[in-house]
């Protein structure tokens, strides 16, 4: 079932053209993954969703119904350039927003403690903002944006600022989040985490969609013709009219050999003229890392 | 309706629990009695001692007893002293000073000297020289033998001092005081303006470092950007409210002290005081006899001045007052809303401030110049446009508006208020996510046409 849709959206500031017939639609508990350069548009489509910028034109759907401005209770949102009052203390600041986004004083508090201790940044309630490191802020702002358990979460590059511990215990947080119901749009650069996390992805390139799908099947798409071939020992093999060598390599006493077929061959085929070379231990399609599609694809635009 | 209380609360609450709130609420009333009281005081002190001072003519008594007595110094006719011999001793003999009069001061003004270690009292100083002109001024007249000139004297005494009455829409008469309007005109202009510009500059503050810190984009997400900029508005209002309110209070409070502590003993400095009713009566009268009058002059005409700020229009001042700071802050605090959001930091604003600030100074200084000719065309107009009416139709409330132009020109502060407002949204809501641009006016006026 889709949570959210958004249909042929288009936005212009000026002379610039931000979005340009962009449509998207995100599965239920899916966690999308939302990515581009710099200064593709994903920002102002995320700004339409959060309903902060309203499009040109072009339409939006929650839950099969149209985006409403009460929708805001349902959506959470952890801008990538996040901030907090810096004079004001941890815990007013936390009830504060959680009050903005509809939540009862006395409910907002039994969640807050809730989230505060599960976090681990209970003894920091009653400082000041401007005392935490940029670590504990991030950790305070993500309890802000999810406290009102909404459907729709949408994370703004949700990992920079933790060290490797914090990214661990923010990244279980969403996918706990994603079991008990939630649909996550995610936005980042760092292509590893969209790989572990991501289940679909929409590519934005100036104010384009141009790659949209699952992030299995644009890998193995982009893979086509790429195998990984291991042998248990050092071994040597050479390439024919049917494949070609990509790279190979020692490893362990292993040998590793990237191989590209021509387009027609059966794999069978190939492992029969391989394997009479040694002891075959893996044969698997490579798949190319989201951070190669991605620079491939811009690319090849420019 | 729910989420702006709260915004509303977090703006209000967090300004009113300050240091420099609390500091300023309770130190402005009290710095602006003290401007008051001191030199009130320092003034008191001076004439509060009593002065025993030697009056010695040179071989003549041509102005013996001329000088009474008062509450404060005692004149001692000394003769046959030298003024050399008293001169060494006078301190240790227990005299103030040595006061030395000519023969010839009849004919040579400056015939006179008054010998003291310490500088003396403006008015001990108008005293005696008012004295001895009026005996001069007697002495003169008597050299034209007129007869019965004592008599005519005192008949022919007399004193003008104009009493103004203000007749109000149901004809009663009022006493009035013109230079009490004029100081009301001036506090509350002066108080109007400095009100609008402060808490008008908070919510630019507010505003830049709702978008410096980055704050802004997280609230919006919950709510509308008008919510936020209404919220922010309404809430500092609330602030100046609160603040005006309490110094109200605390005046009223001050003033009730003063009239039942100072007042009374306010008679002490009995030279100055008496010295204009000296003026008036001839010399043969009671110049010591003020002292012993149940009230004196100036404690009356304290409680003249009194009366006549108690017969001031209070409740349509303070209505209007309100009236007006609501609106005006409203309509310059929406602008500086605007501009708070177009802008980086707060340094960027001053592009901005120059064409804001103009007409508020404006408004002063016709605010100003009100107190001259509270009817001219110019005070009249700067009423009704809504950029100069709170300042400038506060400073001519004391002095009498007619009803139907405080009407016409709440009804134009509360259109232009409206649309300013609107305005003000526009811009805002663009101008709070634009970052690392140099903003122009044409870039805002851009904005402004700029769709959802």
């Amino acid at each position: 079932m889709v949570l959210f849709e958004a249909k042929n959206v288009t936005k212009q500031y000026g002379n610039q053209l931000a979005l340009d017939n962009v449509s998207l639609s995100v599965p239920e508990q899916c966690i999308y993954g939302l990515l581009g350069p710099n200064g593709a548009g994903k920002t102002t489509l995320i700004r339409i969703i959060n309903q902060i910028t309203g499009p040109d034109s072009g339409e939006l759907f929650l839950n099969g119904k149209k985006l409403m401005p009460s929708d805001v209770q349902l959506i959470g949102y952890l801008p990538e350039e996040r901030g907090l009052y810096k004079k004001m203390k941890v815990g007013e600041q936390a009830l504060y927003f959680a009050q903005l986004k509809g939540l009862s004083k006395a409910e907002a508090m039994k969640r807050l403690k809730y989230w505060f201790k599960k976090l681990d940044i209970i003894d920091w309630w009653g400082k000041k903002v401007e005392e935490l490191s940029k670590g504990m802020q991030q950790k305070v702002q993500f309890v802000t944006t999810v406290l009102h358990e909404p459907k729709l979460l949408i994370f703004d590059e949700p990992f920079t600022g933790f060290d490797p511990l914090n990214t661990k215990i923010v990244k279980n947080e969403i996918l706990f989040l994603r079991e008990r119901g939630a649909t996550i749009i995610f936005s980042t650069h760092n292509m590893e985490s969209v790989e572990e996390l991501c289940d679909n992805i929409t590519l934005i390139d100036k104010a384009k969609t141009i790659l949209e799908g699952s992030v299995h099947e644009i890998r193995s798409k982009w893979a086509a013709n790429e195998y990984d071939l291991v042998f248990d020992r050092d071994v040597n093999i050479e390439g024919n009219g049917h494949y070609s060598i990509l790279k190979q390599q020692k490893e362990n006493n292993k040998s590793v050999f990237r191989l590209k077929t021509t387009s027609d061959i059966n794999t069978n085929d190939i492992l029969q003229t391989v394997m009479k070379s040694g002891n075959i231990i893996s044969f698997n399609p490579a798949l190319p890392s989201m951070n190669e599609i991605f620079i491939r694809v811009i690319e090849a635009r420019n | 309706m729910n989420k702006i209380s709260v915004i509303i609360k977090r703006e209000y609450v967090t300004r009113v629990r300050k240091k420099s709130f609390i500091i300023m609420t309770i130190l402005a009333p009290v710095l602006m009695a003290a401007i008051i009281i001191v030199p009130t005081l320092v003034m008191m002190n001076q004439s509060g001692e009593f002065k025993k001072i030697a009056v010695i003519e040179d071989n003549s008594d041509l102005f013996k007893g001329v000088i009474k007595n008062t509450k404060d110094a005692e004149f001692i006719y000394l003769d046959n002293t030298k003024v050399e011999d008293l001169k060494k001793t006078f301190e240790k003999d227990g005299y103030y000073g040595i006061l030395y009069i000519s023969p010839e001061l009849i004919n040579t003004p400056n015939a006179v000297y008054l010998i003291a270690k310490k500088q003396p009292a403006i008015g001990l100083l108008q005293f005696i020289e008012n004295s001895l002109k009026k005996e001069i001024e007697r002495q003169k007249l008597l050299a034209y033998k007129i007869e019965n000139l004592d008599d005519i004297m005192k008949n022919v005494e007399t004193n003008v001092s104009v009493q103004t009455k203000k007749l109000d829409e149901s004809g009663v008469e009022k006493g009035t005081s013109t230079g009490i309007a004029m100081a009301l005109a001036y506090l509350l202009g002066f108080l109007m303006y400095m009100l609008v510009f402060i808490f008008g500059a908070q919510v630019m503050r507010g505003v830049i470092e709702e978008k410096t810190s980055r704050v802004v984009e997280v609230i919006i997400s919950s709510v509308k950007p008008i919510q936020l900029m209404m919220g922010k508005i309404i809430g500092i209002a609330l602030v100046g409210l609160t603040q005006f309110m309490i110094w109200i209070v605390l005046t009223v409070g001050i003033v009730g002290v003063l009239k039942t502590t100072i007042l009374p003993k306010s008679g002490g400095s009995e030279i100055s005081q008496s010295m204009p009713q000296n003026l008036m009566s001839g010399n043969q009268q009671v110049a010591g006899t003020s002292q012993t009058a149940e009230m004196s002059p100036q404690v009356a005409e304290f409680t003249k001045m009194f009366d006549n700020a108690m017969n001031q229009p209070w409740g349509l001042i303070i209505i209007c007052f309100i009236f007006y700071f609501v609106t005006g802050y409203l309509l310059y605090a929406s602008v500086f809303a605007a501009i708070g959001s177009a802008v980086d930091n707060e340094t960027e604003t001053q592009q901005f401030m120059l064409p804001v600030t103009i007409p508020i100074i404006l408004g002063l200084m016709v605010a100003m110049g009100t107190m001259q000719n509270p009817e001219s065309p110019l005070a009249f107009w700067c009423s009704m446009i809504p950029l100069t009416a709170p300042i400038v139709m506060m400073a001519r409330i004391p002095f009498g508006v007619p009803y139907w132009q405080i009407a016409v020109s709440m009804i134009i502060m509360l259109v232009s208020f409206g649309s300013f407002v609107w305005m003000a949204a526009k811009v805002y809501r663009t101008g709070i996510l634009m970052y690392g641009k140099k903003t122009s006016w044409k870039e805002m006026w851009k904005w402004l046409r700029y769709s959802g």
